[in-house]
């Protein structure tokens, strides 16, 4: 993967400390001129930690110039998150139903329902540009909070990654089969490809996974993300594969949301009652944030579905 | 239930049916499927378009109507 197009003149000068291999020179920076200018920086930080930039040094990730940077942007991007998230719902009885029925009474605007009936071929390849940026290294973030789960989560979390990463064959990990849905529709499958032309949504929401699944800190928040992601997965993909095959478009990419509507539907159950829940029974302190996590998974996915319905001028 | 008990089958309220490790499910007409994941989700709302696997659809039912 290369670096991305700076936004501004803070995003500048860390694309450029990250290549010159001096971490000092962040120093240099200007204060974030806007929140896509941080947001472009934040996600170039949180590359270091998945697989890298190919002009970039690897031990950069760990340098402390760059960490302290890092630490204070995220810190901002958690106090938004947080300022956005009204807290706790208040329920009675069972964790996992009440969650489930906190997701499906959450009503936000769909790109999926648009992709299935109306959008053009050229809006859905958009739309899988700016998809390409957490698809190619879809489960990726929370893998990272594998070793920081209570014994029993922590197993279930494992079989459902299991799953994601092709149960120990390449050609069915998920990231995978998605590259090879954006080849055979004869866009770029690399990673990174597509970030210059990703909104500042698209950016927050990949960095909000990153966050959550970086922060030990933040395990209940990142199996929340990780909750909500999958109890929202199977309809939508659904429609999307059903919009794919209206507008004639590569079978490779409908396999993808094939395979998630079904995988999903496990995936879901797994992730609210054998993760979420036997969690939030281990260790209570975390439940606030697997709630936290959870809504932010869905607010994020409504910004990004605003932001492309209302450049395509489709009311949501 | 002890915090690591591991039940091979979990039935989740107003959904599937969990099934852990490798199964061969014989859906209502008698063809036979096998699990082809981890962990698979078997319909037990009878509305799935991906019978005999769980593809969500019993989240559109009315909830007195789930299984
Ligand atoms: S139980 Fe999920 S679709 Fe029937
Ligand atoms: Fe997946
Ligand atoms: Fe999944």
């Amino acid at each position: 993967m290369h670096l991305p197009k700076p936004r501004g003149a803070f995003s500048e000068q860390v694309v450029a400390t990250l290549a010159s291999g001096d971490p000092t020179g962040v120093g240099r920076a200007p204060e974030p001129e806007t929140a896509e200018d941080a947001a472009l920086a934040l996600w170039s930080l949180y590359e270091l930690s998945y697989r890298g930039f190919e002009e970039v040094d690897d031990r950069l990730e760990w340098a402390p110039e760059l960490v302290a940077v890092r630490r204070a942007l995220e810190e901002d991007l958690e106090a938004r998150l947080r300022s956005r998230w009204s807290g706790t719902p208040s329920y009675e009885g069972d964790f996992a139903a009440a969650f489930f029925a906190e997701v499906e009474g959450h009503d936000g605007p769909s790109l999926a329902r648009f992709v299935q009936r109306d959008a053009t071929a050229d809006q859905v390849m958009e739309l899988l540009q700016a998809r390409s940026v957490y698809h190619l290294k879809e489960s990726d973030p929370v893998a990272f909070s594998v070793p920081r789960l209570p014994v029993a989560p922590r197993a279930a979390l494992m079989e459902l990654q299991y799953d994601e990463y092709g149960g120990g064959r390449p050609d069915r990990l998920h990231a995978h089969l998605f590259a090879g849905g954006l080849a055979a529709l004869g866009l770029d499958p690399h990673e990174g490809a597509y970030v210059d032309q990703a909104p500042l949504s698209v950016l927050e929401q990949n960095n909000a996974m990153s966050l959550f699944g970086l922060n030990r800190r933040l395990r209940g928040a990142s199996v929340g993300h990780l909750a909500a992601f999958e109890a929202t997965s199977s309809g939508p993909c659904r429609r999307m594969s059903q919009g794919l095959a209206r507008l004639g478009l590569a079978e490779e990419m409908r396999a993808y949301y094939d395979e998630h509507v079904e995988a999903d539907a496990v995936h879901e159950q797994l992730a609210v009652r054998l993760i979420c829940a036997p969690l939030v029974a281990a260790e209570p302190e975390t439940e606030g944030d697997v709630w936290f996590g959870g809504f932010t998974c869905l607010d994020l996915e409504d910004r990004v579905a605003r932001h492309y319905l209302e450049r395509w001028g489709v009311s949501a | 239930m002890s915090e690591t008990a591991t039940p091979d089958v979990v039935i989740c309220p107003g959904g599937p049916l969990l099934l852990r490790g490798e199964h061969l499910v014989q859906d209502e007409d008698g063809v036979d499927h096998e699990t082809t994941r981890p962990v698979s989700a078997v319909c037990r709302c009878g509305r799935s378009a991906t019978k005999p696997w769980c593809d969500g659809t019993h989240k559109v039912i009315p909830e007195k109507l789930r299984p």
